[in-house]
């Protein structure tokens, strides 16, 4: 009897670890072995905070997606339940030969290097961060433009001169966002000052929304008006926040509009879907090539989200002058501080 | 002046909020502990208590019945735990760390499973707020009162602390050592999953892994709290302060790393006995086997 218990409840327990090993979508098929080269096969692998965080990885997910449907390619995702899985899921998908691997999210640069060079031949892309190989590709975002124009919304839109910022994980991705947005504050509305905290040191910071609500309220209590997220699903608890205080929250990667309506000011929007599906596509037509590639204001791929759950709370006003911003960006006529090359260059 | 009193009524409301679940956790650590077995599987419970709960809520619509189905799960946890640690005489650790991942993977496919195919879910139906606060605050300071009285007052609690302390004994004075230790794990499941199930009602969704290492700073609190409901009550209040301070002040007062570190630094200093004796239940982790003869 003990015997039988002991083994019922290891069974159980085997199965609630291996039940979140690849393939874990319920929709995708098993990986066909025959006609190789046939269909492309795209395998995706997620960051820790998995779908569902109405962000960063959904982003990614959708553009995933789109490729399944626009471009008939085959598609898997992995999704790891901590950071140490990374790097399996990666190299599972490059030994079974999928055609590209890409990995989301900058915790997976160091999987990804290590992987990269023990399959030379295999195509890899990854997100948020530079990996030098050849065989990778490295699809960076501008995020300190687009989040330089959520700021500036921000500045034009606080009544009370004090705006906040959270951010996720305190690594310098995340300040990134951060040295963006208050450059942009500052930009139409010097007078204000700006809260900045982060919610940890651990990726626990990234899927925390309990303390993000908290956070959220300790700044709304000091009279801050509008915050600006950028720390995954934590961020879900600091757009609650703004909800329940009547304030105004800030969206980030995804277009969070829609999840509060009338309390989400904007998102900034940084087209994660649109960069996989790009490079899914250069796979598919053949011209797939390693390096840096840039996502930013010009080739939309960072933005302020505008749809009809915001539209009510943005005036004309304030559209023509994000414009006018977005114009100078561009043109150069504004310099956005990129906290990442800044740091380097020190 | 007003701002003042904004901003203590700020710090006040914050660390409230933010021991509510680490207070459920603890007191559900000192029933498990109080009867010899050490629970490291608290984080696990919680989070299996978030799950449960906001899940349960989000299909019935009814945020008590989402408790209920909280309590209902973490019991289910805490036998487990009782069934390895008790039955199969495993490491207690060791069960407790097996708790924590399978709770983990667990909540994470169910998740996956019902909320097609993503890692979080909003919670639609939520409590409403008595004060600044949700129920689920009062009613863990209301326990605090109970479980204090039934562990120093009452029979069955004095029973309950006997098993862990000297089980030869207790089974000698006749009472059923085993069924005892049974019961306070389980309680102990239950009462962590409540506070787990604070976190998706407070913070309006649950999201995968969200009980976020609360579990084992609960267990700092038990041992804080010298295994005494009143005190780990107030160490949970010193360590929700503490975290209500990082997060008002700016950083540049009190550096966050340091915040952050603070429970751990308060648990070792209390092990190593500057403030007041740490004595732990003396078979506390020991196995017990009733003797047959």
């Amino acid at each position: 009897m003990k015997k039988l218990i002991a083994f019922l409840i290891a069974g159980v327990l085997i199965f609630g670890m291996i039940s979140c090993s690849p393939p874990s979508d319920p929709n995708s098929k098993p990986t066909p072995t025959t006609e190789p080269g046939e269909k492309i096969r795209v395998g995706l692998v997620l960051s820790v905070g998995g779908r569902g965080d109405k962000s960063f990885n959904d982003s990614a997910y959708r553009g995933l997606v789109w490729a399944r449907d626009r471009l008939g390619v085959e598609i898997t995702e992995g999704q790891p339940k901590q950071m140490a899985e990374d790097e399996n899921y990666i190299r599972t998908f490059a030994e079974e030969g999928y055609d590209i691997v890409i990995a989301v999210g900058f915790l997976m640069k160091p999987a990804i290097e290590k992987v990269a060079k023990e399959f030379p031949n295999q195509k890899f892309a990854i997100i948020d961060e530079v990996v030098d190989a050849p065989n990778v590709a490295s699809l960076v975002f501008e995020e300190h433009q687009g989040s330089f124009l959520v700021g500036a919304l921000a500045g034009l839109k606080t009544k009370s001169n004090k705006v906040g910022f959270i951010g996720g994980m305190d690594v310098p991705l995340i300040h990134k966002f951060e040295v963006g947005y208050q450059e942009g504050v500052k930009y139409t509305n010097p007078e204000a000052k700006v809260y900045i905290k982060y919610t940890g040191s651990s990726s626990d910071a990234f899927h925390d929304p309990t303390k993000g609500k908290q956070l959220a309220n300790a700044m709304f209590n000091q009279g801050v008006d509008i915050i600006y997220h950028a720390a995954g699903s934590t961020g879900n608890g600091v757009i609650d926040a703004a909800a329940e205080k009547k304030k105004f929250a800030i969206g980030v990667d995804s277009n969070q509009n829609y999840m509060r309506p009338g309390f989400v000011l904007t998102s900034m929007v940084k087209k994660v879907d649109v960069a996989v599906f790009e490079i899914i596509k250069e796979v598919k037509e053949g011209r797939f090539k390693g390096g840096v590639h840039k996502f930013g204001l010009e080739n939309d791929g960072v933005g302020y989200a505008l749809d009809e759950y915001n539209k009510d709370l943005i005036d004309q006003k304030m559209k023509d002058k994000l414009e006018e911003i977005k114009s100078k960006i561009i043109s150069g006529e504004i310099k956005v501080t990129n906290y990442i090359e800044e740091q380097k260059n020190k | 002046m007003n701002n003042f009193i904004t901003l203590i009524s700020s710090l006040f409301i914050i660390t409230l909020q933010t021991s509510t679940p680490l207070l459920f956790a603890a007191l559900g650590g000192i029933l498990s502990e109080r009867s010899g077995v050490i629970n490291i599987g608290l984080e696990g419970m919680m989070l299996t208590g978030a799950f449960a709960g906001g899940a349960i809520g989000v299909l019935t619509g009814n945020p008590w019945i989402g408790i209920l189905g909280a309590i209902f799960a973490g019991s289910i946890m805490g036998l487990i735990h009782a069934v390895f640690c008790l039955k199969l005489r495993a490491n207690h650790v060791i069960s407790g760390l097996a708790i924590n991942i399978f709770a983990s993977g667990l909540t994470i496919f169910l998740t996956q499973a019902f909320f097609n195919g993503e890692r979080s879910f909003e919670i639609t139906k939520r409590f409403t707020s008595i004060g600044p606060f949700i129920p689920l605050v009062y009613i863990g300071i209301l326990l605090v009162f109970i479980l204090q009285g039934f562990l120093y007052r009452i029979p069955t609690g004095l029973r309950l602390r006997a098993t862990g302390e000297l089980p030869i004994a207790a089974d000698t004075a006749g009472v059923n050592v085993m069924k005892y230790k049974f019961m306070a794990v389980i309680a102990s499941g239950a009462l962590a999953a409540i506070g787990g199930a604070y976190l998706p009602y407070f913070a309006g969704s649950f999201t995968k892994d969200m009980s976020a290492g609360r579990g084992y700073i609960a267990l700092a609190a038990v041992i804080f709290g010298n295994w005494n409901p009143g005190r780990a009550f107030i160490a949970c209040l010193i360590f929700g302060l503490a975290e209500a301070m990082q997060m008002t002040f700016s950083n540049s007062i009190i550096p966050s790393q340091f915040m952050k570190m603070l429970p751990y630094i308060i648990t070792i200093i209390a092990l190593v006995g500057f403030i007041g004796k740490s004595t732990p239940p003396y078979s506390l982790g020991k196995p017990y086997e009733k003797r047959e003869s």
